[in-house]
């Protein structure tokens, strides 16, 4: 669906009198597959936007080439405006008008007839659950509901894909949640969807793949289990009596899902395993066949956090 | 084809904002009025003119080109509010004609200034101000290429400085010696000559001697053309110009 090699773009920016050039991207390759919502992940700055912007038309890339559903991006930029739907970040509806109409609006500015605009803003309100207030102005909407709106307009011409830029940032818990179904339910209708987000635990929760990037690059590609998996795999903690400890290592330390043993002082073991589900089971069955007594069993998997440390060197939270 | 229709759909949009919030006719109309009422009446004395009303044939032409500069040239505040809402970032991803987004609005300016001017012209008329009407259809139609003309490159503009605070003194900067190098207010005749040499060089003089020639019913008055054609060329340069900037990149 989106096939993008060595994009890049750098900027110019002027400090008093020095010129000075901003690597904002620095060879972008990415390959998001057709119906997979697919997240794009990094601090502030990383060049997440700048890389979305380039894939919407927005701004001319420096060098690389990307397809987007099926178009060029370079030798066809308005085949790819068709093709594709843009939220931006910072919102994109005018206080005075009402979503109908910003909806209508957009459609038409697709060539879509008026009739047919009329019956898809009718069909997108109602999906987005805001036929209540479809003819009240934007500015009376809360933050939630204005956040629907201007997916609703993204979509509005029905495209192949989306581009959500930071599609929950700014919204409450429950609005969060309730755009995050929304979000599914676009796959569901057979888009592919781009989001862009610097929150781990969304990018966990909704995303099919991720990308993690840093610094103008991508530091990083998988499906979040994969990425976890690569940093660290999963560590399954045993809880022993001291007494009883060292006969378990002895007894698990040759098992094969084991890849490292580690002894807790006040007794009990870590266990460095690449999937704790399946481990589990195993390791209970090894230890009630030898009689040993178990006092406590946990599962602990690394989070996008920890692969994001990994990555970049930095926690995302403090970037 | 498609031009004309997505002008069409910028413009529409425009205009029903700019309807929505009526009080703007008054505010675009009562200025003019304010100068109609309080300044005119000392034209008559300092013109050395007949009557009021050849007094009203000077100034209320010159009040027009005024009008129709200053309008055009503070809508790009306008463009900035569109800016920040991202109401403009959110056209430009369709395959909308980028000529049109500067159009659309562009024409909605036209309109307006037009409508303003009717109003003005009228109330100038209970003055008794009288003007052939085919001349007047030809002044309403310079007034409308420079309102294109100054609303183009004010949207150019504020695309390219996108904040208020650096088009507001940039555009009262440009303004000002604009207004005063083309005897708006007061015929450029009293002025000595090199002042006269100056102002050959401001188009919009050229214009306000067109529209003054216009409203004098002196329609073989090369004036008429010139200030016609000049402004014409201005105004196809700064839509050129200006759409340019819708194409390119904007934050």
């Amino acid at each position: 669906m989106i096939e993008t090699r060595g994009l890049r773009k750098s900027f110019r920016s002027r400090a008093g009198r020095e010129t000075k050039t901003v690597d904002a991207v620095r060879g972008v390759n990415l390959d998001v597959a057709e119906g997979e919502i697919f997240g794009f992940l990094g601090p502030n700055g990383a060049g997440k936007t700048t890389t979305l912007r380039m894939l919407a038309t927005l701004i001319e890339p420096d060098g690389g080439q990307a397809t987007i559903a099926g178009a060029d991006l370079r030798k066809d930029p308005s085949g790819v405006r068709r093709r594709i739907g843009y939220v931006p970040q910072g919102g994109s509806t005018w206080d005075e008008s009402s979503a109908r109409e910003e909806l209508v609006l957009q459609a038409r500015l697709y060539g879509i007839t008026k009739a047919d605009a009329l019956r898809r803003a009718a069909r997108a309100l109602d999906a987005f659950q805001l036929s209540e207030y479809a003819d009240r102005k934007c500015k009376t909407y809360s933050g939630g509901q204005r956040r629907r709106v201007e997916i609703a307009l993204g979509i509005i011409h029905e495209p192949k894909i989306v581009f959500l830029d930071e599609p929950t940032t700014g919204l409450d818990p429950q609005s969060r949640a309730h755009m995050w179904d929304e979000i599914r339910r676009l796959r569901t209708e057979g888009m592919t969807v781009f989001i862009t987000t610097h929150y781990l635990d969304e990018a966990d929760a909704l995303c099919d793949r991720i990308a993690i990037m840093d610094h103008g690059e991508i530091v990083a590609e998988g499906t979040p289990a994969e990425l976890k998996r690569e940093i660290s795999g999963e560590v399954v903690i045993v809880g022993l009596d001291a007494a009883t400890t060292p006969q378990a290592a002895e007894l698990l330390d040759t098992e094969a899902y084991v890849t490292k043993l580690e002894t807790v002082d006040e007794g009990g073991l870590r266990l460095y395993v690449d999937e704790g589900a399946v481990a589990i089971p195993q390791v209970l069955r090894r230890l009630d066949h030898a009689g040993l007594e178990l006092r406590s069993i946990e599962l602990h998997r690394p989070s996008l956090d920890d692969v994001f440390l990994t990555k970049t060197g930095r926690s995302l939270r403090e970037s | 084809m498609k031009l004309a229709r997505d002008t069409w759909l910028i413009f529409q949009r425009q205009a029903q904002l700019l309807l929505r919030n009526p009080v703007w006719v008054f505010v675009g109309v009562f200025q003019p009025v304010m100068y109609l009422l309080l300044f005119a009446p000392l034209l008559k004395p300092a013109l050395n003119a007949p009557t009021q009303a050849a007094a009203y044939k000077i100034f209320v032409p010159g009040l027009l080109v005024l009008l129709a500069i200053f309008g055009g040239l503070f809508q790009g505040f306008g463009l900035i509010a569109e800016l920040r809402a991202g109401v403009i970032e959110r056209s430009r991803v369709t395959p909308v004609s980028r000529l049109a987004l500067l159009l659309g609005r562009a024409l909605r300016d036209v309109v307006s200034l037009i409508a303003q001017a009717v109003i003005i012209t009228l109330l100038a008329v209970l003055f008794d101000l009288r003007v052939f009407i085919g001349y007047l259809l030809l002044a309403y139609l310079m007034l409308a290429l420079i309102a294109l003309m100054t609303s183009a490159v004010s949207y150019g503009v504020a695309l390219k400085v996108k904040s208020e605070d650096a088009l507001a003194p940039l555009m009262n900067t440009v303004a000002q010696p604009v207004l005063l190098l083309s005897g708006i207010l007061l015929p450029l005749t009293f002025a000595p000559g090199w002042l006269q040499g100056v102002a050959k060089w401001n188009p919009f003089s050229w214009a306000v001697d067109g529209t003054r020639a216009l409203f004098a019913g002196d329609l073989g008055n090369d004036k008429v053309w010139q200030g016609l054609s000049i402004i014409a060329v201005l105004a196809v340069a700064g839509v050129v110009w200006a759409a340019r900037q819708f194409a390119r990149s904007v934050r």
